[in-house]
């Protein structure tokens, strides 16, 4: 059953992230990537990881899709002012996927290597177990990763602070 | 899963789905009413013994309209805008429970579809999927007035959710747990987390107003300045299903509200009134005074509605920002310095 579950919404989740780049109008590249993360939230749940699936419902889906949509919507992309990219940007785009084509084989052939993993404990998931692991083990790099959102935040702040200065 | 257990849900889903409605629909004459009432009038009152039909006539005459989809609109996205509202303005209601497990027939049945242990965020989950009905019929219509109100609804449910998160994170510190249903547990007797949280109560009251885009914060429609709002180009049901889907959010806030701070199924003399009446209906009881919980938050709605002008973008702007915001987190030290005190000695 759940692994029925499973390559089901995969071939969904592989469906909708082919459609984000196929679509031509940004908007609907946006609505398709929402669709994306749906899916992402089903597998969360189907591997019992309940409290990332919701955070990734609040947050992507909730969050910082809606503001993807937001800039969008005010930015009005039309095929016709959609400016011609250079060749010499194709070209070094066609470089960046084929390295990360490579890196995709690699991963997948050392995953083949060796056995699955099998979680310790299968209720890592729920909010409880996680947050002790967050908060005991894994302390420090929680606390620099906040650190790090919070520099990245006031780094916003300053950046829309002085265009207000000039003008 | 065996089947027993299907048809219970499902009739549990059925029924939840049907009140909504109703109440959804009865919600606008009651508005109406109230309205009539605070303005000294006597609000619709021609179809049926005191209007009571009105909402049937409403929704014959929004089915009965021309339906009309712009030409330069996005059809399908144009189609998709009201039907995601409505879903998730119903959605909600699944987590949320009714009433204390109910005995039938020998079979403990619990009054709520999902118990999941992260119930709390599930609900805000949805509220902040409820944008994209807007955002997508504001945009798809086309037309500059329904964009800048889909714009407007953006921003203002964007903002308005970090204060509502920040008050329920003060909530969750004396909870210590996200599923609703142990929540609610935890009330019993005079235990309403709305004696030990009053703070947090307020803002989350004010930004599930602003969430519902129910005046004071019902900017996204205006009519003296964008004509009507993200549902301008909208007709006959379409319309009517944006207008529902409000309808619906007021009465799952209230049922949220109700359920976090106000105790839910739980009133005084509980424990009398179980042995009085029976596994049975004893926890209908219980549902009879949620419901009656609800509808007073559901009357408080449009009490302030009709009361309170409606707020200028930027004073909207400045109290989320500045003011609930830092009144969030310092509820959040405090909650957690007292929490601390008291676990210390």
């Amino acid at each position: 059953m759940s692994t029925q579950v499973f390559y089901f919404v995969a071939t969904l989740s592989i469906i909708f992230s082919l459609m984000v780049i196929f679509a031509k109008n940004p908007i609907h590249s946006v609505l398709y990537l929402i669709l994306t993360f749906f899916t992402f939230t089903v597998h969360y749940v189907l591997l019992n990881a309940q409290f990332l699936a919701v955070v990734n419902f609040i947050v992507y889906m909730g969050a910082i899709m809606v503001l993807f949509l937001f800039v969008l919507m005010l930015l009005n992309l039309n095929k016709e002012t959609e400016p011609v990219k250079s060749p010499l940007i194709k070209i070094v785009g066609v470089i960046a996927g084929c390295c990360l084509v490579v890196t995709l084989v690699g991963s997948f052939k050392a995953a083949s290597i060796n056995s699955p993993l099998i979680l310790k404990n299968p209720g890592l998931g729920l909010v409880e177990n996680l947050g002790k692991e967050l908060f005991g083990p894994f302390l420090l790099p929680f606390e620099l990763s906040s650190l790090l959102l919070l520099a990245a935040m006031v780094g916003a702040v300053l950046l829309s602070k002085r265009d207000e200065v000039e003008a | 899963m065996d089947t027993g257990f299907i048809i219970e849900k499902f009739i549990l889903v059925a029924v939840i789905f049907g009140i909504s409605l109703v109440i959804a629909m009865y919600s606008t004459y009651a508005e109406r009413k109230v309205a009539a009432y605070l303005q000294d009038r006597l609000g619709p009152d021609r179809a049926g013994p005191f209007g009571i039909l009105q909402p049937l006539a409403d929704g014959i005459k929004m089915f009965m309209k021309e339906e009309i989809i712009p030409t330069t609109s996005n059809k399908w996205l144009f189609i998709v805008g009201p039907g995601l509202a409505l879903l998730c303005a119903c959605i909600g209601t699944a987590v949320i429970p009714w009433g204390s497990p109910m005995e039938i027939g020998g079979k403990i049945v619990p009054l709520q579809v999902a118990d999941i242990n992260v119930g709390v965020l599930y609900i805000f989950g949805v509220v902040s999927l409820g944008v994209y009905g807007v955002m997508i019929g504001g945009w798809a219509s086309n037309n500059k007035y329904s964009l800048l109100s889909a714009i407007r609804a953006a921003s203002q449910n964007i903002s308005y959710e970090i204060a509502m998160g920040l008050s329920i994170i003060a909530l969750l510190l004396m909870t210590n747990t996200l599923s609703l249903k142990t929540i609610v547990e935890q009330q019993h007797g005079w235990h309403w987390n709305v004696l030990y949280q009053p703070l947090g109560f307020l803002i989350f009251m004010v930004c599930s107003f602003a969430e519902t885009n129910r005046a004071p914060f019902d900017l996204p429609e205006c009519e003296t300045e964008l004509i009507g709002g993200y549902h301008t180009e909208y007709s006959s049901m379409k319309l009517g299903f944006y207008l529902f889907a409000e309808y619906i959010n007021m009465f799952v806030s209230s049922a949220v509200m109700a359920t976090l701070y106000f105790g839910g199924y739980n009133y005084p003399g509980m424990d009398y009134m179980a042995t009085l009446l029976g596994p049975t209906w004893a926890p209908l009881f219980g549902t009879a005074i949620l419901f009656a919980k609800i509808f007073f938050f559901i009357f408080f709605f449009m009490w302030v509605r009709w009361t309170i002008p409606r707020f200028r973008y930027d004073q909207l702007m400045n109290l989320g920002w500045k003011g609930l915001i830092p009144l969030a987190i310092a509820n959040i030290i405090i909650t957690g310095i007292v929490i601390a005190i008291i676990e210390k000695f």
